[in-house]
């Protein structure tokens, strides 16, 4: 089997990427790690920035100390044996080569193996006024505690559904801040049904109660089957008007809103690099396919972690390593067969238990057709869902790029990011399609915005 | 069961050529059917720069052009919506005292079209387009010309159609076309089999498919303008810009963003084309010079189309010469957003009355066949 | 009024720069979103509605939190870090 000509490379430098990189070093080889971050981790294991920040990791990370410190020092141990780019952005993928920018240049990387490893961000719905100032993702409520020990405000709301609700709740409580409530999307009813499930992971599952009792004990109301009504305030939140369960319409005051639905993939550049998507019930999204060892329909392109579906940083961790297995038994390098093995049981246990948690934080999809016609879908371009529904109901749009063509939603600097997930149960609903109906919208380069400069800023490849 | 529809005129292609072609056929009385593959106006006819421009066209192009610069003015009356069209000015740079020559030369040359080029150097360039930087001296300014917003524009033509009684069916691809007698049959798939009197080629950059079938095989080849758009950036620009000598255009739409092109995009496979990383950046470097404004901006997103360029860069505009009842309009090069509409027009003309007062001699779709 | 509370590591290094023309404080290692936030409630207004904003995602990935400086330049606040006599400008250039 001949050599590649380029140095495999991997995108992302969280646990999934980590992972992969240790092995393909472990195996004799260079690759290089393109991340966008100053500092590897990714967003889970995210470090603080270099400068006087000394909370330990027990405090950053809690339970998952461990498993972060773990991963750091991976990276850190094969440092010198990876080329690594930090605060390095990959705009495009094109031709078997990536185009990076960094400190304002761009560059391209050819690769003869990648291995995506793009992570994830929070996936969220709209609600009359949720661009105010204030209101921020869970993921991003979470950055701001660890990364640079700010709290998002001083009496907080945390809604929506999925493991990071609780966690961040928990978490803000836990660093002196006043929790307003915890407004969760799911009905009670079906929370507990799908405890049954979760027993599959003992631990994560007495990490949630835990987080729950602690809520419950310091006095934090927790509501169910929730839905949000509106933000109120003028320049800045000053409060959350909800609807409990039983649809009485209920206001918490707060100076801040913490807001997500479970998490959704970073699939541009597989979109790019030609990769085929399905449709995922579970992550109700278009992802790219990979199979059990994260091999894309796309030979030398290579999918791990949360990036091509959500499962998760423990199986990030195993999907990186699985990965690049994938890979180097591709190139024809001997793998060891038992951890192939090990890697392929315990991904499959996730799998399952990971089915159970999506049962236990449902998708809301009602909410979509609860979301009024002037409420604002698209944050970039200022797009309303009457804008979206008009061109479904009138026939002009039956699918997610013309919807874009014609009302801009998903045209602005996110690319779709934040408001794709609304478009697509907007128009399915309208038309009556599935969710899986209305296809997704194609990634464009630059993936993420580019700074004009950079067309007089290209560096030659080192 | 196979649905069969009976008509006057089918038309093959939904973009704005073809469109246009069946609002102005419906408006005339006839019956008609639109197949569009994909969605109306989703090809080169939506993607394009946006530019609504005569000037710097062929002369021999400038007859349609005019007509169609009618039709544009009646945009809200035919479609119902006025899709960004902005009658903002057409601004072509001259980079030298040649280029600046050239643009003199072309407004002479043009004299009569009803154009009304002015040409502004110096002191009175600067005060009135003070954004532009240095790198010009001077321009020639179509004052009527401007640029509107192609992805609602060409997809309107097809639907004021519809609403005027036209069959209109996207996502359905012709794979037969033949001539039975006098009428030509459509066929998509095992679905669909239209039957009419009159065919319309109109399918842009795979038109040369609909010709060959019918024994007119043309030099038709597919290329793709490379495009970018930045953020929102405050206004600094009310014209449409061109240079003398091509390389890069601009405009900024209402809502600020700056849409530049420039360059080629790559094929992905026959029906799809991405931007190119190169042209991607030498357009960006290329802008920023042109426009210093743009020194602090971010691009957003790149794309690009598929469309059709025949060698003399005209396109093929009338009847066929194998097989009557036929007519082509398809080829145009990468200009062919502003003068759709009266190309539409014509070919509604020429199906109607059988003749037209357009100037068609320079589209025959037999000038590339070596004469025997 | 401040949007953003800080809760830990407040032993870094001051850093001075401008918010709107006001001298102001962060520390070393505020992203640019954390150092205008906890000087101000908003990073910019829309370009559109001339609304307010504050970022949203804090991970690179929303593009709510672009900011200006008074050089002209554009720079994502949550992905950026503070420095030593930044100029930033928090109000809209569209309107004014």
């Amino acid at each position: 089997m001949s050599e590649p000509l380029f140095p495999p490379v991997i995108v992302g430098a969280g646990p999934a990427g980590i992972r992969a990189a240790e092995r393909l070093v472990a195996a004799g080889l260079r690759p290089v790690v393109v991340d966008e971050a100053a500092r590897w981790g990714g967003q889970i294991y995210r470090q603080p920035p270099d400068g006087g920040f000394t909370r330990p990791k027990t405090a950053l990370y809690g339970f998952e100390a461990g498993k972060a410190d773990a991963v750091h020092r991976a990276m850190a141990a094969i440092r010198d044996r990876v080329d690594y780019r930090p605060r390095t952005l990959v705009w495009n993928c094109e031709a078997g080569a990536l185009d990076l920018l960094s400190d304002g240049a761009s560059e391209t990387l050819p690769f003869s193996n990648l291995i995506l490893a793009t992570g994830a961000t929070d996936r969220v719905l709209p609600f009359p006024g949720w661009t105010l100032p204030g209101i921020f993702t869970l993921g991003g409520s979470q950055v701001a505690l660890k990364f640079q020990g700010c709290a998002v405000g001083r009496r907080v709301a945390f809604l929506g559904t999925g493991p990071l609700l609780y966690l961040v709740a928990y978490q803000y409580l836990k660093a002196g801040v006043e929790v307003a409530g915890v407004f969760d999307t799911t009905p009670f009813a079906a929370q507990a049904r799908a405890t049954a499930g979760m027993l599959r992971d003992p631990a994560t599952l007495a990490k949630g109660l835990l987080f729950v009792g602690w809520l419950r004990a310091h006095g934090v109301p927790i509501h169910n089957g929730v839905r949000p009504v509106r933000a109120e305030g003028a320049e800045r939140v000053d409060a959350l008007v909800w609807r409990d369960a039983r649809g009485h319409e209920r206001r918490t005051g707060c100076d801040a809103v913490a807001f997500g639905l479970g998490l959704r993939s970073e699939t541009q550049l597989a979109d790019l690099a030609g990769c085929r998507f399905r449709f995922d019930e579970a992550d109700r999204a278009w992802l790219p396919e990979r199979d059990g060892a994260g091999r894309s329909s796309v030979a030398g392109v290579y999918l791990a972690g949360d990036g091509s579906g959500i499962s998760g940083a423990d199986a990030a961790e195993l999907a990186g390593e699985r990965a690049a297995l994938a890979l180097l038994e591709d190139l024809g390098r001997p793998v060891e067969a038992a951890r192939v093995k090990e890697l392929d049981g315990r991904l499959a246990r996730i799998a399952a238990f990971r089915r159970s948690l999506s049962a236990a934080f449902p998708f809301p999809a009602d909410w979509a057709d609860a979301i009024a016609d002037d409420t604002m879908i698209c944050r970039c371009e200022g797009i309303t869902a009457g804008a979206v529904r008009e061109v479904a109901r009138s026939g002009q749009a039956r699918e997610m790029n013309r919807a874009k063509a014609l009302t801009r939603a998903g045209m602005g600097r996110c690319q779709g990011r934040m408001c794709s997930a609304t478009t697509a149960e907007l128009l399915s609903r309208t038309l009556g399609t599935g969710p899986d109906g209305v296809g997704r919208l194609r990634a464009q380069p630059p993936i993420k915005p580019l700074p004009v400069s950079a067309g007089a800023e290209r560096r030659e490849v080192a | 069961m196979r649905e069969r529809i009976d008509c006057d005129v089918a038309i093959v292609g939904g973009g704005i050529v073809g469109g246009s072609a069946a609002l102005f056929l419906r408006q005339a009385g006839l019956s008609v059917t639109l197949l569009e593959r994909d969605w109306c106006g989703a090809k080169a006819s939506g993607v394009n720069f946006g530019g609504v421009r005569r000037q710097g066209r062929p002369l021999e192009q400038l007859p349609l052009s005019q007509r169609a610069h009618a039709i544009w003015g009646r945009l809200p009356e035919l479609l119902g919506t006025d899709a960004e069209y902005i009658r903002s000015g057409h601004l072509k740079l001259a980079r030298s005292e040649p280029d600046l020559a050239s643009l003199i030369d072309y407004r002479e040359r043009t004299q009569g079209f009803g154009l009304g080029l002015e040409i502004i150097t110096g002191e009175e360039f600067r005060r009135r387009w003070p954004a532009l930087g240095d790198r010009a001296i001077g321009g020639s300014l179509c004052p009527e010309d401007g640029h509107a917003n192609p992805r609602l524009v060409s997809p309107a033509f097809a639907r004021a159609a519809a609403r005027l009684g036209a069959v209109v069916r996207e996502q359905t691809p012709v794979d037969r076309v033949e001539k039975d007698g006098d009428r030509f049959v459509l066929l998509s798939g095992d679905a669909l089999e239209v039957r009419a009197r009159v065919l319309l080629n109109t399918a842009g950059a795979w038109s040369w498919r609909v010709a060959e079938a019918f024994g007119e095989p043309v030099p038709l080849e597919s290329l793709h303008p490379n495009m970018a758009v930045t953020e929102p950036l405050p206004r600094f620009l009310d014209v449409n810009i061109g240079v003398e000598g091509g390389g890069v255009y601009g405009r900024q739409v209402p809502r600020g963003n700056m849409v530049v092109g420039g360059g080629r995009g790559f094929a992905l496979d026959a029906d799809r084309a991405r931007p190119q990383r190169d042209a991607v950046l030498t357009l960006m470097r290329d802008a920023a010079e042109l426009f210093p404004q743009l020194r602090h901006a971010h691009v957003i997103r790149c794309w690009t189309g598929v469309e059709g360029y025949t060698p003399d860069r005209n396109p093929i505009v009338g009847p066929s010469r194998t097989t009557p009842g036929l007519f082509h309009a398809f080829g145009f090069s990468g200009a062919g957003f502003q003068i759709g509409p009266g190309v539409g027009q014509t070919l509604a003309e020429l199906v109607t009355g059988g003749e037209t007062p357009m100037p068609l001699e320079p589209f025959r779709i037999d000038r590339f066949t070596p004469t025997a | 009024m401040a949007l953003l509370q800080r809760v830990a590591e407040q032993g870094r290094r001051v850093v001075r720069f401008t918010l709107d023309g006001r001298p102001v404080e962060a520390l070393e290692g505020d992203t640019i979103l954390t150092a205008m936030l906890t000087n101000g409630d908003r990073l910019r207004r829309t370009e559109f509605a001339d609304t307010p904003r504050a970022g949203f995602c804090m991970m690179g990935a929303c593009q709510d939190c672009w900011v200006r400086t008074e050089e002209g330049e554009r720079l994502r606040a949550c992905g950026t870090f503070i420095a030593d006599g930044m100029r930033l400008l928090s109000g809209g250039e569209w309107t004014s």
